[in-house]
């Protein structure tokens, strides 16, 4: 139990179809997640991997309680949250962080980053806030003056460094990454790729890092899982999935791969 | 001689800032050209230039653009209007965005040939639906009289490459069109864009940031750096040796998942001030000129 951070067991989670809803009576759900089973061993980084619709972002976003589960249990590090409610959550909190896609949006426009990093730090009632913020600064690579200015100031790699910072500033056991390098450039998307690599190493993180992009997972993650419609239909090893792939629709996708080589057979 | 000749093009904010600094870029009949560059570098605005859609704060302060042999400049904006709807066609990035939502699809696709191009809409019905079966939709009569929103992205993408094509244009600019699709979908669409392309022998103006995509569907590219083209070369040449050192560091900066050790490096600090520095003294000549 104790080398697991996250146990995960036949979890299901469903959301309401607006679109079949009849004028009487409830909407017919939709099944997002159709039992899920696996764990995240500690210090582990694991790859969500999935076409949109594929419920990786549900996944993750059940894992760290921001949306409840149907049925099944999530236990971190021992402690079944899956019906947990906020008010037990909370403490819990400061141990699982998120990270965010857009970091345009998910940073208030009207804070400064000093304020944005320091938001979670306060909400914990941590002591000696300022000196936290600056630690967190420094671990992404941003200068401190960086505190006192707006998001709109700094280009999107800097931008997606200060939402890495909020996140690591509580010392967290377990971050969740949701594309967070999507929308990035591809020179600030190695650039962030690496930090990431290097927190994990130097912070003893739990990492699991949801993308689209199956080379981008190989480079961080040492264990894959692959969504299709809301199912495992693999969870191997990378460098197993990358030499053999096995349910078909990880073939598809690695196939469906652009790499940036005129040789590559592409049909 | 080129269908499309982009000759020192130079866009300004405001009058002042450049966005563009002397782009030349030349596109013949049936040629696929990528423009390749990281956000902010201008390529979406050489494409913005060429069809009179730039923001109003931008502006062109130098250059030409020659279209199929006629200065577009030289023409009053009346025929501008005509000879640019006539021959060039855009397929957008966001197929959603680029879709009416309160209308059906059919008349989205009409509208531009009978409004435009004075066509009866009986022919133009007839044309969508021998389009929508050309780009694969399933059940076109169907889906002429959907609403966008019933539609998945990949078929609304579908939708617009046939709408694209449907006045036979001899040039498209297709700007980042598969950037919003799942990889699977995206392998559909760019081969869908390369079959059309080719059948209709349509020159392709092709702007992306993903050297993959290049590397897949173009013949030749520039490669811009703050609105300045670094390099202009065939993709075969620039995928054996590119050319310039930037252009070289974005392409191992660019993911390979078959080769994770050499992909996925940065750009090294070093490469961003020699190129910085290029386009500083670039604009030092072009005030001492001026």
């Amino acid at each position: 139990m104790s080398d697991v951070i996250y146990d995960v067991k036949d979890l299901r989670l469903s959301f309401p179809d607006m679109s079949r809803k009849p004028i009487l009576g409830p909407a017919p759900r939709i099944e997002i997640l159709k039992g899920l089973t696996f764990q995240i061993p500690k210090g582990e980084v694991l790859g969500i991997v999935g076409g949109s619709g594929s419920g990786k972002s549900t996944l993750g976003r059940a894992l760290i309680r921001l949306i409840e589960p149907d049925s099944g249990q999530i236990d971190f590090e021992g402690t079944d949250i899956t019906h947990m409610g906020e008010e037990d959550l909370r403490p819990l909190r400061r141990r699982f962080q998120m990270i965010f896609q857009d970091p345009l949006s998910s940073l208030n426009p009207r804070r400064r980053v000093g304020g944005i990093i320091a938001g979670p730090l306060r909400l914990q009632g941590l002591e000696g806030i300022d000196a936290r913020v600056k630690e967190a600064l420094d671990m992404v690579g941003l200068p401190r003056a960086f505190a006192s200015r707006y998001p709109h100031e700094l280009s999107g790699g800097q931008r997606q460094r200060v939402g890495i910072a909020r996140a690591i500033a509580l010392r967290p056991d377990f971050i969740l990454a949701d594309e967070i390098v999507s929308g990035l450039d591809v020179s600030s998307q190695a650039q962030v790729l690496n930090l990431l690599e290097d927190l994990v190493r130097e912070l003893g993180l739990t990492l699991a890092f949801i993308s689209h992009d199956l080379s981008v997972i190989r480079r961080l993650c040492s264990r894959i899982l692959v969504l299709y419609q809301g199912e495992i239909v693999e969870n191997a090893a990378t460098a197993d999935l990358f030499a053999t792939p096995t349910a078909p629709y990880t073939q598809e996708l690695l196939s469906a791969i652009p790499l940036p080589d005129p040789d590559q057979v592409w049909v | 001689m080129s269908f499309l000749s982009i000759q020192d093009l130079t866009v300004r904010l405001r009058g002042k800032t450049p966005i563009l600094r002397r782009v030349s870029i030349d596109v013949a009949a049936g040629e696929v050209r990528a423009l390749v560059g990281e956000s902010g570098a201008g390529k979406s605005m050489i494409g913005k230039s060429v069809l009179g859609t730039l923001p109003q704060a931008l502006g062109i302060t130098g250059g030409r653009i020659i279209l199929d042999g006629e200065d577009l400049e030289q023409l009053s904006p009346r025929a501008r209007r005509q000879r640019i709807g006539a021959k060039v066609a855009l397929i957008p990035q966001d197929p959603l965005t680029a879709l009416n939502p309160s209308r059906r699809v059919g008349p989205q696709i009409t509208n531009r040939l009978v409004d435009i191009l004075g066509w009866s809409r009986k022919a133009a019905e007839a044309r969508a639906l021998e389009l929508l079966n050309e780009v694969h939709i399933p059940d076109p009569a169907r889906v002429m009289r959907a609403y966008p929103h019933e539609l998945s992205g990949g078929m609304r993408q579908r939708i617009l490459i046939a709408s694209a094509f449907a006045a036979e244009p001899k040039l498209i600019i297709a700007d980042e069109p598969t950037t919003a699709l799942d990889v699977t979908v995206q392998k559909q669409i760019l081969r869908l864009i390369a079959e059309m392309q080719q059948r209709h022998g349509t020159a392709l103006l092709f702007v992306t940031h993903d050297l993959g995509v290049v590397s897949k569907v173009c013949q030749t590219m520039s490669v811009l750096y703050s609105g300045m083209v670094v390099e202009d070369t065939k993709v075969r040449d620039f995928f054996a040796s590119p050319g310039h050192p930037y252009s070289a560091a974005l392409l191992v900066a660019t993911p390979k998942y078959t080769d994770p050790d050499g992909s996925l490096t940065p750009v090294p600090e070093a490469v961003i001030r020699a190129v910085e520095e290029e386009v500083a003294a670039f604009d030092r000549r072009q005030e001492g000129a001026a």
